[in-house]
């Protein structure tokens, strides 16, 4: 696997991208309540264009709803955010694709209907649709599988229509809610090369929430640590880069396991 | 095969048992009664052949009424489910009103709509549709309503508009729930349209069924049910057909 820091790296070598990026994601001193109950405290984030970030943290901390938040799906309770150069909900929405933790493939439509939505969406013919999503199938190896339905596919090809539906939408701004939760431990790791490979082919800016320390690591230039509720981020580091080709070589190079640790600690003082 | 094989078996078994009960007379006197009023298949099936022209006559009747109450249910219904999914004020406003619709009697409503329509295919059609609109519209309802909440966001960051995910995720959704609806709608059609037909008609199967338990034809009698339930099955037969085409997900 080639360097998956180059995102990170070139906008921090540019002066002229700190801060928030045209393409890029800044969060300021948000804070979000369900209720009386406060899920999200003073929360800041910069991912710079094409910058992959991973979240991780305790269960029910709340990074589902900050990815909603991030989507435009909700508006926050204070604070800001901008993602791909849009602060409004409504135009942080459609700058803003948003993968949620199930496929959710429309079991009555073919994979590459699932995967052309939002062409069709926005008013694409049906043959263009598929033309347009057809290419991103060749590309990422499900060639030959475009009119199978859903419920012919495995769950790892379930995934990856599903992954495909997010990119073909073309928003700048990804974010993935645990992609790969649902899969077994060798459908996941497999599936964690194909992300990286799919990213480096297709660069955006991803943010990945992820309660596995080791995928954040894997697939991600930086981690954020989140604490138990209200979040608020405890500890953010860069994952080491550049990475060993192999994954299993990647998850046992010394400093990879230096940041695994770091992380893991930092998540265990956030729960407290 | 074995799905149409071994009801037909027990239904021939059934036929089987019953002729040999009734041609020996022992079903008439178990019962206690004279053996004209207990037909055997055979008698049932002498009379519908030798009426054939009549019983075509009011099956045909029946099965017009039938299927236009059934379109104009399925219409109320499909509307009724959808006014009620799409609007808050729908729902709350019509809700109650829906279901004081299916608590008053078929039999008091049924002559209330001849007074209105007239003795002929309408106040049938009404009868008919009053009691197929409110499966089909809790059917609908509540298929449009079984969409995980996630799909609707995903959607939403897929720039779908409200009518969009109308049409592409919740009506589709709706599919199964509208099937199960409409064919607890087509059970009650045939019970429905012989009402309809008891509160004033000229012809029809339940005019038939009228006229000839007056008149002691029993084996008369059974031919008009027989004919009425097989035009149910069948109508029952085409619609699950059209569900396997139609939901081909499951």
């Amino acid at each position: 696997m080639p360097a998956k820091a180059k995102g990170f790296a070139a906008r921090a070598a540019s002066p002229a991208s700190n801060g928030s990026a045209g393409s890029g994601l800044s969060i300021r001193g948000m804070a979000h309540s369900y209720g009386a109950l406060r899920t999200i405290e003073s929360l800041g984030l910069e991912v710079p264009a094409d910058g992959v970030l991973g979240l991780v943290g305790p269960s029910g901390c709340g990074k589902s709803t900050l990815l909603e938040l991030i989507a435009g799906l909700q508006e926050p309770f204070a604070g800001e955010i901008e993602a791909g150069g849009a602060t409004g909900a409504g135009e942080r929405l459609a700058r803003c694709a948003f993968m949620p933790q199930r496929d959710l493939l429309l079991p009555w439509l073919s994979a590459i209907d699932n995967a052309a939505l939002a062409l069709r969406n926005r008013g694409m013919r049906r043959g263009e649709a598929r033309r347009q999503a057809g290419r991103l199938f060749e590309r990422f190896g499900l060639a030959g599988f475009e009119r199978a339905k859903p419920a012919e596919l495995s769950g790892g090809m379930r995934q990856r229509v599903a992954f495909l539906r997010t990119l073909a939408a073309g928003k700048p701004v990804v974010a993935l809610d645990e992609p790969f939760a649902s899969l077994d431990a060798i459908t996941r790791a497999e599936m964690q090369a194909w992300l990286a490979g799919a990213l480096e082919a297709d660069p955006r800016t991803v943010v990945l929430v992820t309660h596995d320390v080791e995928e954040a690591l894997y697939l991600c230039d930086r981690v954020a640590v989140l604490s138990a509720r209200p979040a608020t981020i405890v500890d953010e580091l860069s994952a080491p880069a550049p990475r060993a080709a192999d994954r299993d070589e990647a998850v046992t190079d010394p400093e990879f396991v230096a940041a695994r640790e770091r992380a893991l600690h930092a998540l265990r003082e956030g729960m407290r | 095969m074995r799905r149409w094989l071994l009801p037909a078996l027990l239904l021939a078994a059934l036929i089987g048992a019953w002729q040999a009960a009734a041609s020996s007379g022992a079903l008439a006197d178990v019962l206690g009664l004279p053996s004209i009023l207990v037909p055997s298949p055979l008698e049932v099936a002498e009379a519908l052949a030798q009426n054939r022209h009549l019983y075509a006559e009011n099956a045909w009747v029946t099965l017009r009424e039938m299927l236009l109450g059934i379109s104009a249910g399925l219409a109320v219904g499909l509307a009724v489910g959808y006014a009620m999914h799409l609007s808050r004020v729908t729902r709350d406003t019509v809700s109650p009103l829906v279901v004081a619709s299916q608590a008053v009697p078929i039999l008091v409503v049924a002559p209330i709509f001849v007074v209105w329509f007239g003795y002929g295919i309408w106040p049938k059609a009404a009868v008919i549709a009053l009691t197929c609109f409110f499966p089909i519209a809790l059917g609908v309802r509540a298929g449009l309503n079984s969409v995980d909440p996630q799909a609707t966001k995903m959607m939403r960051t897929l720039d779908a508009s409200r009518r969009q995910i109308l049409w592409r995720v919740e009506s589709p959704a709706a599919l199964p729930s509208l099937f199960t609806g409409a064919k607890i709608a087509f059970v009650f059609a045939p019970i429905a349209a012989v009402f309809g037909e008891w509160a004033g008609a000229t012809r029809g199967l339940g005019r038939a069924i009228l006229y000839d338990n007056a008149q002691l034809q029993t084996a008369n009698l059974f031919g008009d049910v027989a004919l009425l339930a097989a035009m149910a099955l069948a109508l029952y037969g085409l619609l699950a057909l059209t569900e396997r085409r139609v939901v081909t997900w499951r």
